[in-house]
């Protein structure tokens, strides 16, 4: 069916455009630049600065081209062409200018400002104004990390309008009116937003600034570069710009396919870590209980030898562990590095200890019927099993807001709290902690798929609204399911019911590297491209490829750890992971990095690398150029803008050394081999299948409950990790942590929202407020992972992880 | 061409002792319009008040029966009726008059427009100010409800109207429908995008249809007694009656109704004539947002065309006379302060402009007006009208625009030192000069 079109002139010069598009648009793409400030292509029109007047033939009245939609045979003269369009838009912009303060000077807004640019090219030398100007304190704080110079501001409502339409963070308002009206925010509630940085790249004044950037530079003096933001797995596409080899600031770069022209704030002001005082600039080596600055030299020849020396005490005692933070070319290299020059299949990518099987899917990956950011946009129904968009991935949960905004799509969570989507959330089928599982079983069954019709498959799950989703699903042509990583042990029967459905499926792991990492094959058993080390044709390809690849499946993270913890594993290789902070069971870890020698590749001073051995210091994603997969398997590149500091390296590189020095030659000396050698290998040419259709699956046998109430945890976006150091601002803008309870729970323990509560667990107490949720399961708690000290994994001191929650004993005042 | 001069239909119960509650009103013909449109059709009601010509009272002057047939019906929404008793233009203060002494008459026409468009609710928004109108109609509702015209079952009929009452703030900008609604809904009013309008999605984006008080009162009436009745006044596109708010420099100011095409002339007689002493010297013919007019043009019928020919509106049919003692450049001061003050901040050249015109006018009548200033006055609301969101804008320039073409030498002569005509007595300038927008 092809769209509806309609012919029309603009200055004289015919254009056909889809029915619907508006004169602004239509006469951009006759190259016109229609003069503009409150129009913006993401936003809804709203008509308010009344600068891109035009004239329309046969009207009386000029128009406004930003909320005019074009007809057939519509005769449109612009500033091009009409002297009531050249007219209006002076007059337009000699109103803007009455009461501007004209302090571009000292404006961070100067040398990049619609205004200035407007002002410029078509406004008057000298104002007509001779009376007084508007005048307010300046500047006003939003937030921590934003400022408002209300002089400035031309009430275009971009701001406003983003937070309603876009992030749906409705704080920030216009107040008052007539030439009083101003953006502020509610006195009693403050700005508090994921997304608030984008206000300030979309202001077409400098109304309004970041604390981060003020006053730091000009536009024409700063080194601009694009990367690709590694805070998550999103793959927004950034800008950055740096000044004296510092980076000043960091903006979303439009790219309609991943984040369209929004990026959030961690990924906006999170680059202090990059300078901050916990980088590692010099590699180190211990010298009795303290590490000491070395040169690489001396550090490498440490790694060496301790390799060796555990090598040669026998097989099974170097393994590779790394955090789901390497670009694409650090995760090859590092999964041939421990494969051909550590001989090892003992690496895993992951924090969590993961089921042995989910091997199976990581392989099956590239097969999958995979889902993009658009697919997510267009779908009528979305599965959300086992993720927080808004917290882990916060682009993805603008483009399932904009679903459910432009299409009404229905969000469905499925887990024990649906957490942010909970505004959004059409049905939310509750489960218990970790059983996910039963809820996709028992809409996969109410699909009418064979495999799981049996009873051996019904775990007795009931939910009122099951009948509405299993519908919601089957009537939808273009379903979504969008699986987190806690949930991954459900891809199973995620893809059976895709397969029933024809719903295109997203991983959504957390971490910007887990899916590079996946890719690369870090996980014991799987190879590069979709590959297993038990299949005899990958096996044989990827030897040619490689040279001779470790004879069996190694040990996963759970595995290494214990063993490293007995004395079986003696040489710990961590490539970019913290796993005191963010393994699921920081006391193992503690044990077995206490025991191995542990060589710590890392950016920055972790609690971990307090217990290295040998520390290698690395590039940061600005530092360096390389590529970066996102959940949805999309790779972009990005590029160096800054110089690393000290005598930083990048990991693909120190790989590259390291091998060599331990006799083993990758195979690749610079990126463009690296990348080269990437595609020869490819991918599987048939994927392996994850689930044959009519497969008999499994459901996790249901554990002993225990005492207590189910702890579940997810990071908040802001919180203790390594990437904000050092981003004061950006910190004061996180969420305060809190204990989450269904309402039933909260009745029982007579705490009421904002109460002050105990969590205890079996690794230590919590003081608390509580937040009462409605979309919380009872039995079930939620804490944030690492927002509090102990965090929530130190909490449950890796045993089961139940707590209790009790009222807070009250302080005694003046005691 | 129907009868001129007064007229006695909806000021007909003003004098009636106790009006206002049901019991009274009954006894002077109240709900006898609500009876007959039970019995008609909705269609034919709404044919009944096309036929009629009756034009909207709020000031644009629309045909209402033609606005009633574009309000979507069938769309599976409901359709609201929305009765705008936000009457906030200057010289305006006839629908306070009618919700105060009759007001049972809006309840009934409420009803009546709600039957005609098949709507099961309807809404008035009052000015926030007219507390004791609100009394009024609160009292009403109650009484009409516990007497069955309204509520899910009208007079045993099986039809279902049930009416609010929303009591606004007190914003000038809240009585353009398309920000009553959304301050209706509980939003900042402001003026919406227009396409899609409210008979399409008004409301809670539901098919919507917006009256002015007058409008509504006079609906009843149309069912009762007919298109023709109504046309016995009037002129043939300006047919019926129209409620008239005469203010200003005249004896007996206030409330009157007159049929439309009464020459302005006969209206100031009727209200006594000017005050002693003093000529007509320009009137604004319906409210301040309306071009004024030199007195060389009160010999017109008042009427939509006669007027609009004289090169004003009809607006509200809030007629305002000034004599040779009030100055022009102070007026018009006046009345630019009121819609600055008023502007809702929405669009620059409404929000700009107005701040900028009444900083030029107070300095002027200040004393320290420059000879070019005429022409930027000129400028800035050439660069207002036509520009602005919604027709607030228009109307500031309108006094300005107006008073320039008329008065020019008045203008001239106070900045070029001469101060104030012979004759005119200064007035205080309400609102002293002072910066806006000082503190956080």
């Amino acid at each position: 069916m092809s769209e509806p079109m309609v012919t029309l002139t603009i200055d004289g010069t015919e254009i056909t455009v889809p029915k619907g598009t508006l004169l602004i648009r239509a006469a951009e793409q006759l190259g016109t630049i229609i003069p503009r400030f409150c129009d913006h292509p993401l936003l809804d029109p709203v008509g308010a600065c009344r600068q891109c007047v035009v004239e329309v033939e046969g009207q009386v009245k000029p128009f406004m081209a930003c909320t005019t939609e074009a007809t057939d045979g519509m005769v449109v003269r612009t500033q091009v062409s009409s002297e009531v369009a050249r007219g209006g838009q002076e007059g337009a912009l000699e109103f803007l200018l009455i009461n501007h303060p004209l302090d571009c000077p000292m404006c961070d807004k100067g040398g990049e400002c619609p205004l200035q640019d407007q002002a410029l090219t078509h406004g008057r030398n000298e104002s007509r104004f001779v009376d007084e100007k508007r005048r307010y304190d300046k500047p006003v704080a939003v937030s921590e990390q934003v400022l408002l110079d209300r002089e400035r501001c031309v009430l275009c409502a971009r701001c406003t309008r983003f937070s309603e339409q876009i992030s749906g963070d409705p704080f920030i308002e216009l107040f008052e009116r007539g030439a009083l009206e101003q953006v502020a925010i509610y006195e009693d509630e403050p700005y508090s937003s994921y997304f608030s940085g984008n206000v300030i790249q979309i202001c077409p004044v400098g109304a309004l600034t970041s604390t981060s950037y003020r006053f730091k530079a000009r536009p024409f003096d700063v080194v601009t570069g694009s990367s690709v933001c590694e805070m998550c797995s999103a793959g927004c596409t950034t800008t950055v710009q740096a000044r004296r080899g510092e980076v000043q600031r960091q903006m979303a770069r439009t790219n309609p396919a991943v984040n369209e022209m929004w990026n959030c704030d961690k990924g906006r002001f999170g680059y202090a870590h990059l300078t901050a005082d916990t980088r590692l600039r010099s590699p180190q080596v211990r010298d009795g209980d303290g590490l000491v600055d070395t040169d690489w030299a001396a550090a490498m020849m440490a790694a060496v030898s301790a390799i060796t020396e555990a090598r040669e005490a026998g097989d099974g005692t170097v393994a590779v562990l790394s955090g789901s933070r390497l670009a694409d070319e650090d995760a090859y290299a590092l999964s041939k590095y421990a494969r051909v020059a550590l001989g090892t299949d003992d690496v895993d990518f992951r924090t969590r200890f993961a089921d042995p099987d989910e091997r199976d899917f990581l392989a099956a990956l590239p097969g999958m019927p995979a889902a993009t950011y658009d697919d997510v946009e267009a779908a009528g129904t979305i599965l959300v099993v086992g993720l927080d968009p808004e917290e882990e991935v916060p682009i993805l949960h603008l483009r399932l807001r904009k679903a459910w905004r432009r299409n009404t799509a229905r969000i469905v969570p499925v887990g024990p709290r649906a957490g942010s989507l909970a505004p959004y959330a059409w049905r939310h089928l509750g489960t218990a902690a970790g059983r996910e599982g039963d809820a996709l079983a028992a809409v996969t069954r109410g699909e009418g798929v064979a495999s799981v019709a049996s009873a051996a498959y019904d775990s007795g799950y009931a939910h009122p609204h099951l009948a509405d989703v299993v519908k919601a699903l089957r009537d939808d042509p273009h379903p979504v399911i969008l699986v987190g990583e806690r949930a991954t042990d459900t891809l199973d029967l995620v893809s059976l019911l895709a397969g029933a459905t024809g719903a295109r499926i997203g991983w959504v792991p957390r971490r910007a590297g887990a899916r590079a990492a996946a890719d690369a094959g870090l996980s014991a058993g799987l190879l590069p491209g979709g590959r297993r080390l038990d299949d005899p044709q990958d096996r044989e390809d990827l030897e040619q490829a490689w040279g001779s690849l470790p004879a069996a499946r190694g040990r996963d993270l759970q595995q290494v750890l214990t063993d490293a913890a007995a004395g079986k594993i003696k040489v710990l290789h961590l490539v970019g992971v913290d796993l005191l902070t963010d393994c699921e069971d920081p006391a193992l870890a503690e044990q077995a990095l206490a025991k191995a020698t542990v060589i710590c590749q890392d950016l920055a001073r972790t609690p971990t690398t307090e217990h290295a051995d040998i520390v290698l210091p690395v590039t940061a994603r600005q530092e360096r150029a390389g590529n970066a997969t996102n959940w949805e398997g999309r790779t972009q590149p990005f590029n160096r803008i800054v110089d690393g500091p000290g005598a930083v390296r990048d990991d693909w590189e120190v790989l590259v050394q390291l091998s060599a020095l331990l006799g083993t030659d990758l195979g690749f000396h610079d990126l463009d081999g690296l990348n080269a050698e990437r595609e020869r290998i490819g991918v599987r040419r048939e994927p392996h299948p994850f689930v044959e259709p009519g497969e008999q699956i499994e459901l996790p046998p249901v554990e002993d409950a225990g005492d207590g109430l189910a702890l579940v945890s997810w990071p908040l976006l802001l919180d203790r990790g390594v990437m904000t150091r050092g981003a004061t601002d950006l910190l004061a803008t996180a969420r305060d942590a809190v204990v989450a309870l269904s309402p039933a729970d909260a009745a029982a323990r007579g705490l009421a929202d904002g109460d002050e509560a105990e969590v205890t667990g079996a690794g230590g107490t919590l003081r608390l407020p509580v937040r009462i949720e409605e979309l919380l399961v009872d039995g079930c708690v939620w804490l944030p992972a690492n927002s509090t000290t102990p965090n929530a994994a130190t909490l449950v001191a890796g045993g089961p992880a139940r707590v209790e929650v009790t009222a807070a004993a009250v302080a005694e005042v003046g005691a | 061409m129907g009868a001129t001069g007064e007229v006695r239909v909806l000021t007909a119960r003003y004098d009636v002792p106790d009006v206002h509650t049901l019991a009274v009103y009954e006894q002077h013909d109240g709900y006898l319009g609500l009876r007959k449109a039970l019995e008609t059709a909705p269609a034919d009601i709404i044919e009944i008040v096309k036929d009629s010509g009756l034009r909207g009272r709020g000031g644009a002057g629309f045909p209402t029966g033609l606005k009633w047939s574009f309000v979507a019906q069938n769309t599976g929404k409901p359709v609201y009726v929305v009765c705008n008793a936000d009457e906030g233009e200057p010289g305006t203060f006839k629908d306070r008059e009618l919700m105060e002494k009759d007001p049972h008459s809006l309840v009934e026409g409420m009803v009546v427009s709600g039957l005609a468009l098949n709507s099961v609710h309807g809404f008035i928004y009052l000015r926030g100010e007219f507390a004791h109108a609100g009394r009024r109609l609160r009292a009403a509702i109650r009484e009409a409800y516990d007497a069955g015209y309204l509520g899910d079952d009208i007079l045993g009929s099986g039809r279902t109207f049930h009416l609010s009452l929303h009591r606004g703030a007190g914003a000038y900008i809240c009585g353009e429908e398309t920000a009553l609604l959304d301050s209706l809904e509980g939003r900042r009013g402001q003026p919406r995008l227009r396409p899609p309008f409210p008979a399409t999605h008004g409301l809670y984006g539901c098919p919507t249809t917006v009256n002015n008080v007058e409008t509504i009162a006079t609906a009843p009436f149309l069912v009762r007694h007919g298109a023709d009745w109504f046309r016995q006044w009037g002129t043939d596109k300006s047919p019926g009656f129209k409620l008239m708010c005469i203010s200003g420099e005249i004896h007996r100011p206030g409330n009157y109704e007159f049929a439309l095409g009464t020459p302005i002339r006969e209206m100031i007689d009727h209200c006594g004539g000017m005050l002693d002493g003093r000529e007509l010297k320009f009137f604004c013919p319906g409210g301040s947002s309306t071009p004024l007019l030199p007195a060389s043009k009160a010999d017109i019928g008042y009427d939509f065309e006669s007027v609009a020919e004289a090169g004003s509106l009809l607006g509200t049919g809030a007629l305002m006379l000034y004599s040779d003692r009030t100055s022009v450049v102070e007026t018009v001061l006046r009345f630019t302060q009121f819609y600055e003050h008023e502007s809702c901040g929405k669009c620059t050249p409404c929000r700009e402009g107005g701040y900028w015109l009444s900083q030029i006018l107070e300095r002027m009548v200040a004393g320290k007006g420059r000879p070019e200033d005429l022409d930027l006055l000129t400028d800035i609301c050439g660069n207002i009208f036509g520009r602005s969101f919604c027709a607030l804008g228009d109307g500031m320039t309108s006094p300005i625009v107006a008073g320039l073409e008329y008065f020019r030498e008045e203008f001239e002569q106070l900045v070029s030192g001469r101060g104030l005509p012979d004759g005119v007595v200064p007035q205080d300038t309400w609102r002293a000069s002072q910066p806006v927008g000082a503190g956080a």
